[in-house]
């Protein structure tokens, strides 16, 4: 079992991947996520914080389909050179 | 004469390499608007398709294949303007079967000290990251949080060339 495990690993060391790191990469997550930290942060459960990064994807991907649509009626009614200057202006 | 020097980016930095990606196909797409129907219902419709492709596509190209959601993207998108979907889930399929032996074993009952982790919703998120799929519990923890990085960044950029184009 444990080889079947490593194989699927890509970093191909044939050590088990402790629940220590699962717990770690957990937190780290969580830490990611823009929720308002409560008292209890360092207790909130693993399945709770997966629950929350899948809401929190699926909210960005939501932002970027909106942005999309923004972008796009905008652009119907701005020209050429704004483009331009908005990449000069950045790129420096 | 006053000279607005504005704050010096990175210039190799994830942020700037994906504004540099994506403005330079939104003057692709802003180019090849056709000035008669330019605001349509259906043109507005197809650019946002389009936009919304550029704007994934920039991103994958500024991760490159440094990270597997990366790659899955990027092989996504290789494979979707030919339109030959067939191609691709048979693959996934494959790859799906070969890995779903390993599959029961990673995402059977983890028990940390904080609970349990599920498999449920660690099923959920491999459907939202490209190329979850494949991957074991933690690989897939590891390009979650890089993934979710990079789609801020995404939204970031986004919402900043949006501000500076509306009136």
């Amino acid at each position: 079992m444990s080889s079947r495990r490593s194989r699927s690993r890509q970093t191909g060391s044939t050590s088990r991947i402790s629940d220590d790191q699962i717990t770690d990469l957990v937190s780290k997550l969580h830490q990611l996520l823009p929720e308002i930290r409560n008292a209890h942060s360092d207790k909130v459960s693993s399945a709770k914080v997966l629950q929350e990064t899948c809401n929190y994807i699926r909210s960005l991907h939501r932002e970027v389909d909106d942005l999309s649509e923004r972008l796009s009626e905008l652009l119907a009614t701005t020209d050429n050179a704004q483009a331009a200057i908005i990449r000069t202006l950045l790129m420096q | 004469m006053n000279k607005y020097n504005p704050p010096r980016m990175n210039p190799s930095s994830l942020r700037s390499r994906f504004a540099t990606r994506f403005l330079r196909s939104l003057s692709e797409i802003n180019a090849q608007k056709p000035t008669a129907s330019s605001s349509s219902p259906t043109e507005i419709f197809r650019r946002y398709r389009r936009i919304k492709v550029a704007a994934d596509k920039s991103m994958a190209y500024s991760v490159r294949s440094r990270r597997t959601w990366s790659r899955a993207m990027l092989w996504k998108l290789r494979t979707r303007p030919c339109g030959r979907r067939s191609v691709k889930t048979s693959t996934i399929v494959r790859k799906t079967r070969h890995e779903k032996q390993n599959k029961n074993t990673t995402t059977a009952t983890t028990t940390g000290e904080d609970g349990v982790v599920s498999g449920v919703e660690a099923d959920e998120l491999r459907e939202l990251v490209p190329g979850g799929e494949a991957m074991d519990l933690y690989n897939l923890l590891d390009e979650t949080a890089h993934y979710i990085k990079c789609l801020t960044t995404q939204v970031q950029v986004m919402k900043k060339i949006a501000d500076f184009y509306s009136p």
